[in-house]
């Protein structure tokens, strides 16, 4: 079953084309990730897909509802987490997520409510104003709010943006356990790492296109190998192995670094680093560290942004 | 469309809660400010002035100052609510549910209709005791009052969907709600003007909404309260329609 269907969505602001095209198909059940530079247009298609912005071309359906012409049932089906710290300050914790839960049509929900704030670690402050609470707390908030009408798709735009690592640690913990009873959940972060460690499959969007479409392993697996980073106790790096030298945003590994040199070298194939030693070897080199980097999410997204070719 | 929906019934629910939990600033300080009219026009104007035949000034006064309170308090609610909500970010919380736009509009003009009629009734309770007041149409009255409150409550609307900064929404507020009030025959009535005034409080509609309230308690105004019930009416009609068609195409809210 296809929980957010996007086809074809273009979005223009005063000129600026913020959306080209996007056409993307996410299942139910899905961790999905979209990801991107600022200003590739992710907060403007979750804005489509939560109806809070209409595009100029296209459609989005959320269970096969229209966000536009049958908003009440896909917006039933969706829970959005924004971007912005947003909340009213009349209101205390538990207030917030009664009246979140009524908007939804849904009365008597103190249970679920409950079990929210349980998750969410809001249960001391159920009884404080929204104005008392830090930073993280109102995060949670957010959340809760989003998740108050159980959707069956959950997206969340940047929900760690600012939070601390206990945050971090219960909101996965509680989302990681909706994705596991079925919930479709569709991630916006940059915090790669996140990304990597959660979503099955990924989308990048760049200027306003979508530039890469994949499933993480299969991602993982384009990458154009791994590093091999050595610091070397004294000589330097052969002139056979300067082709090597990766050039990213490591750059700056790859020199000499004055306390002894210390290069990052591309390798494509583990059978390469024996090359590399025996090279080091013959040119009197002598190793004092070697580390050797598996590729991940961060060195693909900076390949695609950069525009090189992913093989 | 479900008026009585749990959506609208919360979306109403949160708009008192919100005015209720300041009544201090939304309840009692316009009651105050009533209060002060009453004592210094009252005052200065009691027994040299006649605005109706066989009613005091005070009198007189009374019910235009109520219908005042109404008017600008029910405005207030929906508008300030609106552009707090939208300047803050929160009203994402109102646009994300399934919500429609007729249960949202009726949500905030409801809301206001409480608590517009709350300060009036504020005013009244407290005002009543420097004068004598008869009720000779008390149905006048409360259907005045009421379509008066709606009307100020959609203009709210209105105007909180239009104001992206509270700058705009004061101008609204203060170069048209203040002066259209004060000049539709509060402290006076429109038959004491030069003829030109006199036309032009005609194309007021708030003379209408405050005359027609005053006749029922005194049975006697400017003009027939038919004529300024059908005006009222009208005006409610338009700028409900107004606001649900901004609504509907989420004029400003949605992008």
């Amino acid at each position: 079953m296809t929980a957010i269907q996007i086809d074809s969505v273009e979005k223009s602001y005063k000129g600026f084309k913020a959306l080209k095209g996007v056409s993307l198909s996410i299942e139910q059940g899905e961790f999905f990730g979209l990801l991107g530079p600022n200003g590739a247009g992710k907060t403007t298609l979750i804005s489509c897909i939560a109806g809070l912005i209409r595009p100029d071309v296209g459609s989005v359906r959320i269970h096969g509802h229209d966000v536009v012409k049958d908003f009440r049932a896909a917006r039933m089906a969706l829970g959005v987490v924004p971007q912005e710290l947003v909340f009213d300050p009349f209101f205390t914790v538990r207030e917030t997520l009664r009246l979140q839960s009524g908007y939804f049509g849904l009365k008597n929900n103190d249970k679920w409510i409950d079990e929210v704030m349980e998750n969410l670690d809001l249960t001391a402050k159920a009884d404080v104003n929204m104005r008392a609470l830090s930073g993280g707390m109102k995060r949670r908030v957010l959340v809760a709010q989003a998740l108050v009408h159980k959707p069956p798709v959950i997206v969340l735009d940047e929900p760690t943006a600012g939070v601390d690592v206990e945050l971090r640690q219960t909101l996965w913990k509680f989302i990681s356990r909706l994705n596991r009873e079925g919930h479709t959940v569709v991630l916006t972060t940059h915090y790669l790492e996140e990304a990597q460690a959660m979503c099955q499959r990924v989308a990048m969007l760049k200027t306003g296109n979508v530039v890469a479409l994949d499933t993480m392993s299969q991602l993982l697996r384009r990458v154009s190998g791994s590093s091999l980073i050595v610091h070397l106790k004294q000589g330097t790096l052969p002139e056979g192995l300067r082709h090597l030298v990766a050039h990213d945003e490591h750059d700056d590994a790859s020199k000499p670094d004055g306390k002894g040199n210390k290069y990052t070298l591309r390798v494509n194939e583990y059978g390469e680093v024996e090359h590399i030693l025996a090279r080091l070897r013959e040119s009197g080199a002598e190793i004092d560290e070697m580390q050797l980097q598996q590729a991940d999410l961060e060195d693909i997204f900076i390949q695609i942004m950069e525009g090189a070719p992913i093989r | 469309m479900n008026f009585f929906s749990v959506g609208f019934r919360t979306l109403f629910y949160k708009e008192i809660l919100r005015f209720w939990k300041v009544a201090t600033q939304t309840i009692a300080a316009p009651i105050v400010t009533s209060m002060l009219y009453l004592l210094i026009f009252g005052h200065v104007l009691e027994g040299r002035v006649q605005m109706l035949e066989g009613v005091d000034y005070t009198a007189f006064l009374i019910p235009g100052l109520v219908m005042m309170s109404v008017l600008q308090n029910a405005f207030a609610n929906s508008s300030s609510s609106l552009i707090q909500s939208k300047i803050t970010g929160n009203l994402v919380f109102i646009l994300l549910p399934p919500l429609s736009h007729w249960e949202i509009l009726s949500a905030y003009v409801t809301a206001s209709i409480v608590r517009g009629l709350s300060v009036g009734l504020g005013v009244f309770v407290i005002t009543a005791w420097f004068a004598h007041l008869s009720f000779t149409f008390p149905l006048w009255i409360i259907v005045f009052a009421l379509l008066g409150a709606a009307i100020l409550g959609a203009m709210g609307v209105i105007a909180g969907i239009w104001a992206e900064k509270f700058d705009q929404l004061a101008a609204f507020q203060n170069f048209l709600i203040m002066p259209a009030t004060f000049l539709a025959g509060v402290f006076y009535s429109i038959k004491k003007l030069p003829p030109f005034w006199l036309a032009v409080s005609h194309f007021n509609p708030f003379f209408y909404m405050i005359d027609g309230f005053r006749y029922g308690f005194f049975g006697k105004s400017d003009v027939s309260p038919w004529t300024s019930l059908a005006i009222v009416a009208v005006f409610f009609v338009v700028l409900a329609g107004v606001a649900i068609n901004m609504l509907r195409r989420g004029y400003k809210l949605r992008h």
